[in-house]
Order: structure tokens, then C-alpha cells, then sequence
């Protein structure tokens, strides 16, 4: 009993807190709730951090859960102090920052930006609040306001000089980022003060958990996505799915072990199921089309690489080349990349995509090994720029696989408008898959891996797990 | 043998301190998802990297709270008979074969005297359950077992009891505190998670990770236990195919105090290269990346950033 009981009214903060995490996606179930009232109920609750992790330990369930967690956490709480604050007094913000009103007047702003550095360098966060709110009345003061909050901390980064790529000995860049996230804070106050309203709640945008592949895409992101992929893989791949149905008995052990049971045969011992290794083959579109998801799908064929030994990749872009030996040799993805968008032979010479002649040549070249076991993955927009898309050899192919499946960077509203061809592979495939975020990504693999027949699948489909296809 | 503090505690700051007591050093989450676990008796998942001191958890708490720890080390194809419990099928035998040359009521043996708790194997979960003194169960790696087996876990974990067909419900005497470890190379099921507290222990902060080191070698120098944790944060950026874990870095800062080096230079990284990096590919791309740079001794001390 180290706390008082939370106040009756931060259980509705909380439903309502918890009834935000859903609308971003987070299964809160009504225990979930109830856990986190329970642990609010045993712990100090009025210190920050021990609020925070009692909350997060008993709704969050994983670790891409904690981070959206944390995102609607700031966003959800900050809210809910303004709005307290707005209601208990209208107007003490203004008393507040008009309050050093004639201290300020001394202040200059070299010393301030001087101040700032100091502060920034020593990572005190406290002292980094302050000054964010001296430099906002300094700025104030001087009449530079224009009410707009990026505008405002564009102009006080720059009048300090603290702005991102200045001279290359600016303060440490971890720092400065904190001394903005400050600042930002107290603008976005000032505003709520000023206006006496709250803005509108912005949801978290939908690409701070997608795959970045378009635009600036941020490797590092999605390599770590991959990563997760990849351990997801190591396992499920060679998973044995042992479901009792159709295990062979083996005889000799069984009857060895019913000799410890008097030669009653209790103990009955099956053979061990050998584990399904599929050959894979994925073809990956490196053309200009889809430059910002190749970057990312390379990776996804680099993760296949270190999980399933018997996989053939190949790049195309107007014609067809084989790469396995480029990842079997290179480990370092940077170096991987490099060499197939470089030296790798991808014969490039317009830069468009030719979908005809790549399936015309691997049926040729590579069409001969495949066979009952092997999976073919095409990675591309189906974006033929107009010319032929060879859906006959195409459907060769697929017919000579046992699987074949498409993964198409590009949401399935553009499928089959413009040059894209889609629907006329699609009829082959035993799965077409709209790919952007690692989420379909995972969904995906879950698939691959899973052995079953080679009956047609159908992204419903993948809500229903158990069905064997 | 009674326990001492086997009270729930009272505050975080208490657990926190009955860990390190047990030399292990909790920082806030740790500390604080411990303490609910207690005092809201649920289980704690705990899911991180290898090698960040999931399984560690478990005993510092089964030492911290003075309670014995009983482990499930959970594998591929793990089921009921070696998790849960057992019928020593061979006692069974026995018994019927001796009432039957005993030669009373002509050997007819009732089905209940067959199912009794004597001739019951216990296994970890149920002997965690069933024993008198209040135990840590510490149920490792759960992410290699199948989704039956979670499913399996479930009763055990909401209620703490197990219903044995032939015998009705075990209930639980005492209350085990569980810890669950994952290396999340699955997901696991909404149903299990539900049920748990969620804990995510990530590689410490270099402070405390040489904190950690200096606790389990305590004659390692100060700056050469900074040095070492800066070394092995920047190995860990690498790719690599197993980054070094905690008690690696402990194993590195043992080895280098047997070395007797006060330095980590070029030389000494590469004759102590194997006790960090255990993979022959990442042996040549970490020698390659980070054995350059440390010959230089331009960075003695803190890089800043």
C-alpha cells in the first residue's frame, strides 16, 4: 500500500487513453484495462516513469507495440494537461511569459544562444526546458510571432544558430534534437494558451510503421524490419509441424520401448518427419519504376538468402540476370546492392522494364530445374511500359512451379490502371499480394513457409490462418 | 527452508534493490515490472536480444526473494509428459504385477489405486504448482515450442492449476512468480500475452552495461571496463550474425584481466577477438571494421556522440 488510490477520474483518462491505442491498432482488450488500473492501484503513480511503465507493461505485448505506445503515450498525456490547464486558468499563461518580462529585456541573444549551447552540451534536460521558453518570449519580445508553429522554430533555430547542417562543429546533434523537441513542446503550448482550444488530434501517420519505400527510405528501418523477418524465417522454415495426422509408426522403436512396459506397446514412437525445404526462386524488379521498393526488396531476398539454402535470385530490369552468387559471396547488404545495381551485370539499357522478354528468357535458361518443389516469387509493379507482357510464358512457368506468387510494391487500387499488367498474371499466380508494409510482408512469409498444397490463395484468405491451402 | 522476504515488496525501489542485492542490476522498467509481477501475481514475458539477461532475471529473483527455482528449458516438439507431468508407466506395471503375485482379491487392481499421486511423474510446471514453498518458475525460450503448447500454458498461467484428468485440479499451495523468456523468433499468441506482463530488455546503456561488468570482475579497472562496453556497443552495430551478448562482455573483460592488458589496442582485440564474436564470417568483418581503429589511439578515452 505504498500509494494512495488513484482518483476515481483517471480510470475514464485511461479507457480513454487505452481507447486511443486502439484506434492506432493495438489490441487493448478489456483485461488489458483492467491490468493497468490494478497496477496504477500498487505503484506511486505520480512519478512519471513508473506511470509510464506500469501502463506500457500491462497494455503494450510487444515490442512494435511499445513504440506506437510511447508515440500516443506523449501525444495523448500532453494533450490532456493542456486541457486541464485551459480549464483551470484561462490565462495564466500569458501572466506566466509576460511575468520575466524585465529580466528579459537584458538578455540578448548571444548570450542566450551561448546558454543554449552550454546546455545542450551538458544534456541537461531541465535547463534545456528553460531556455527554450526564455528563447520564446525573447523571440516574442521582439515581435517575430507568426503563430505558426514550424514557422516560429524554424526562425528561433536560426536566430540561435543551432539549425541542422551548419558548420560542422555545431553541438552534439542528440542534444539539439532534445533542445528542439523542448522547444516545439512549449510553441505548441503557447498556441493552446493563446487560442484557449485544443488542435485537432493528429493520428500517427500510417508511414511511421509502414515500410518507408517510398520517398527518402530509410535503410536502416527497414533492415531492421527484416531482421525480424529473418529470425521469423530461421524457425518457420524448418518448422516440422508435427499435427499427428498422417505420422508413420515406427515399428522397431516402438516395440524396443514396449519392452520397458512388459511388451504392452504403450509408449508408441512415429517416425520423424523430415522437413519440408522448398527451392525458391525470386525475381526481383530493380527497374527505375520501382527504385525506392527495390532497395527494400533487395533486402527482403538478402534475409531469404541467410534462411533457405536453396534459393536462386535474379534481378531484371529489361532483361534477366541471376544474382545468388553475389549474396552467397557478400554478406554486407551495402556492398550486395552495390555490386548487383553496378557491376551486376543487370543489363540495363533503356531502364524500362520488359516483362515479355524476361519471362521468355527464364523460361529458357532457367525453366529446366523447376519443378514440384520449387516456389517462384516475382517482386515487381507488373508496369510493362507498354510493351508486350508475355503472360504465355509466364503461365509456362507457373505451370512448371509448384507455387508461384507476386508481390506488388503498389497498393491494389493502382493495379491494372496504366501500363500495369497485373490482371493479366495474376490468373497464374497462386497468390498476388499488394506489399508495402512489413505487416503484408510477414503475412506473407507466414504463408511461404507454411507447407500445404498448391491450391490457389487469395490474400482473405490469410486471415484464416488454420485453413490448410 | 523459510524464506525471509517472502512478503510482497512494497515498492519498485525495493525490488530494485533486493536484485542487486543478488548482484543484478535492474534499471527502472526492470525493477518496476518485477515488483507488479508480485504484487499482481502475473507472469512477466520477457523479450530482448540473446544474451541481455532474460534468464538472468529469473535467478537473480529466484535469489533476490531466497525462493528455489524451477525451469522448463523449452524445445522444439516439447509436450504435455515432459512439461506438465507423467504416468510412470513402469510403477504402474510393477504395482499390478505385485498385487497380482501377492495373490489377494485375485490381483484385480482398482483404476483409481493405478491413477494415484504416487504413481504421478512431476514434471517442471506441475512440480512449480504443487510445491509447498512458493517457487520462481521460469519457463525459458518459449518462442521454439508449438502454439499447442501455449495453448497448454494458459490454464496454468490465469489460474494456477492443472487439471490432471485421473486426479481432478492440482490448484496451486503457494504463488509462483513465472517469468517467461521469448528471442521472439515467433509471435506468440494474443491469448498467452494477454495473460502476461510485457517486459522488452534491450542491450544496456554503456554506463551500466560497464556498471555490470565491473560488478561480475570486479578487478577490471574502471576505464578499461568503459573502453571494453564502448568497443563492444560499436561491435554490436555491426551486422552481425550473433551480436555479443552481456555475458560475453563479461567473459572479454575476464579474459583481459587474465591478459593482464590495461589497453585495448589492436593487438589485444585480436587475440581476444573469439570471446565476443563466436561466427567465423563475423570474426573476418569485425576485424576488418573495428581492429583498425583502435591501433590509431586517437580515441583513448570517450569518443564524443
Amino acid at each position: 500500500m505504498s500509494a494512495e488510490r488513484p482518483p476515481a477520474r483517471i480510470a475514464d483518462r485511461l479507457i480513454e487513453f487505452c481507447g486511443e491505442l486502439r484506434a492506432e491498432g493495438l489490441a487493448v482488450g478489456t483485461s488489458e484495462v483492467l491490468d493497468a488500473a490494478l497496477a496504477l492501484e500498487s505503484i506511486d503513480w505520480q512519478e512519471e516513469v513508473g506511470f509510464r511503465e506500469a501502463i506500457a507493461a500491462t497494455v503494450a505485448k510487444s515490442r512494435a507495440d511499445r513504440e506506437v505506445f510511447d508515440l500516443v503515450f506523449d501525444r495523448f498525456f500532453f494533450r490532456a494537461t493542456e486541457a486541464e490547464a485551459l480549464i483551470r486558468e484561462p490565462d495564466a499563461g500569458t501572466t506566466a511569459s509576460a511575468g520575466g518580462g524585465e529580466a528579459l529585456a537584458e538578455v540578448t541573444v548571444d548570450d542566450l544562444a551561448q546558454a543554449v549551447v552550454e546546455a545542450i552540451e551538458s544534456g541537461d534536460t531541465g535547463l534545456m526546458n528553460e531556455l527554450a521558453r526564455l528563447s520564446i518570449a525573447l523571440f516574442a519580445r521582439d515581435g517575430e510571432r507568426s503563430g505558426v508553429v514550424g514557422v516560429d522554430l524554424q526562425r528561433i533555430r536560426r536566430g540561435l544558430g543551432i539549425g541542422p547542417g551548419g558548420d560542422g562543429e555545431g553541438p552534439d546533434p542528440e542534444g539539439r534534437r532534445e533542445f528542439e523537441r523542448q522547444l516545439r513542446r512549449e510553441l505548441e503550448r503557447r498556441q493552446i494558451e493563446s487560442q484557449g482550444k485544443l488542435p485537432p488530434a493528429r493520428p500517427l501517420r500510417d508511414l511511421s510503421r509502414a515500410l518507408p519505400v517510398r520517398g527518402a527510405s530509410d535503410l536502416a528501418q527497414v533492415q531492421r524490419a527484416i531482421f525480424r523477418l529473418k529470425r521469423r524465417l530461421a524457425t518457420i522454415g524448418h518448422d516440422p509441424r508435427q499435427g499427428g495426422r498422417g505420422r508413420t509408426l515406427d515399428f522397431r522403436r516402438t516395440a524396443r520401448a514396449s519392452l520397458q512396459t512388459g511388451g504392452v506397446p504403450l509408449d508408441l514412437r512415429y517416425r520423424p518427419k523430415r522437413p519440408r525445404k522448398p527451392e525458391i526462386y525470386v525475381l526481383c524488379d530493380v527497374s527505375s519504376s520501382v527504385s525506392s521498393a527495390s532497395t527494400f526488396f533487395l533486402s527482403v531476398v538478402h534475409a531469404l538468402h541467410d534462411s533457405f539454402r536453396k534459393l536462386r535470385s535474379f534481378v531484371f530490369i529489361e532483361r534477366i540476370s541471376e544474382v545468388t552468387e553475389h549474396f552467397l559471396r557478400e554478406r554486407d547488404f551495402a556492398a550486395v546492392s552495390e555490386r548487383i545495381t553496378a557491376a551486376g551485370g543487370v543489363a540495363d539499357v533503356s531502364g524500362y522494364t520488359d516483362y515479355g522478354r524476361v519471362w521468355s528468357e527464364f523460361l529458357d535458361d532457367v525453366s529446366a530445374d523447376l519443378g514440384p518443389r520449387s516456389t517462384v516469387i516475382v517482386l515487381g509493379d507488373a508496369r510493362t511500359n507498354g510493351r508486350p507482357p508475355g503472360a504465355g510464358n509466364f503461365r509456362a512457368v507457373a505451370e512448371q512451379a509448384r507455387r508461384t506468387f507476386w508481390l506488388n510494391p503498389e497498393p491494389a487500387a493502382y493495379w491494372n490502371y496504366g501500363d500495369s499488367a497485373m490482371a493479366a498474371y495474376a490468373p497464374f499466380c497462386d497468390g498476388v499480394f499488394e506489399c508495402w508494409t512489413t505487416d503484408q510482408l510477414e503475412d506473407f512469409v507466414d504463408l511461404l513457409a507454411r507447407s500445404g498444397g498448391g491450391a490457389s490463395v487469395h490474400p482473405a484468405a490469410l486471415a484464416r490462418p488454420e485453413h490448410r491451402y | 527452508v523459510t524464506v525471509p522476504s517472502a512478503e510482497t515488496p512494497t515498492s519498485p525501489a525495493e525490488v530494485r534493490e533486493a536484485l542487486a542485492g543478488a548482484s543484478y542490476l535492474a534499471d527502472d522498467s526492470v525493477a518496476l515490472v518485477a515488483y507488479l509481477a508480485q504484487r499482481l501475481g502475473r507472469p512477466i514475458l520477457v523479450e530482448g536480444p540473446a544474451g541481455v539477461g532474460k534468464t538472468e532475471l529469473a535467478k537473480a529473483l529466484s535469489r533476490a526473494t531466497g525462493r528455489e527455482m524451477v525451469r522448463l528449458q523449452c524445445y522444439e516438439g516439447l509436450d504435455e509428459s515432459k512439461a506438465l507431468y507423467e504416468w510412470n508407466y513402469r510403477k504402474q506395471l510393477l504395482g499390478i504385477q505385485a498385487r497380482a503375485t501377492a495373490g489377494d482379491d485375485g490381483g484385480t487392481v482398482g483404476i483409481d489405486e493405478i491413477f494415484a499421486p504416487e504413481y504421478l511423474l512431476e514434471r517442471p510446471l506441475l512440480k512449480a504448482i504443487a510445491s509447498p514453498e512458493p517457487v520462481v518458475l521460469l519457463i525459458d525460450e518459449i518462442d521454439k515450442t508449438d502454439q499447442e503448447f501455449e495453448a497448454m500454458l494458459l490454464e496454468l498461467l490465469s489460474d494456477f492449476q492443472v487439471t490432471i484428468p485421473e486426479l481432478g485440479r492440482v490448484e496451486a499451495e503457494t504463488h509462483p512468480i513465472v517469468v517467461i523468456t521469448s528471442n521472439d523468433s515467433r509471435e506468440l499468441t494474443e491469448a498467452l500475452k494477454r495473460r502476461c506482463l510485457y517486459l522488452w530488455i534491450d542491450y544496456p546503456e554503456a554506463d551500466r552495461e560497464a556498471e555490470i561488468v565491473r560488478l561480475h570482475e570486479p578487478s577490471i579497472d574502471q576505464g578499461l571496463a568503459e573502453r571494453l562496453v564502448e568497443v563492444v556497443a560499436r561491435v554490436r552495430e555491426l551486422d552481425l550474425r550473433k551480436p555479443p551478448s552481456i555475458s560475453e562482455s563479461i567473459d572479454w573483460a575476464r579474459t583481459l584481466v587474465l591478459l593482464g592488458a590495461d589497453d585495448i589496442d589492436e593487438t589485444t582485440f585480436r587475440d581476444s577477438l573469439s570471446t565476443i564474436v563466436k561466427h567465423r564470417a563475423d570474426l573476418d568483418l569485425v576485424a576488418e571494421k573495428i581492429g583498425p581503429g583502435l591501433g590509431q589511439g586517437d580515441r583513448n578515452g570517450k569518443p564524443g556522440g
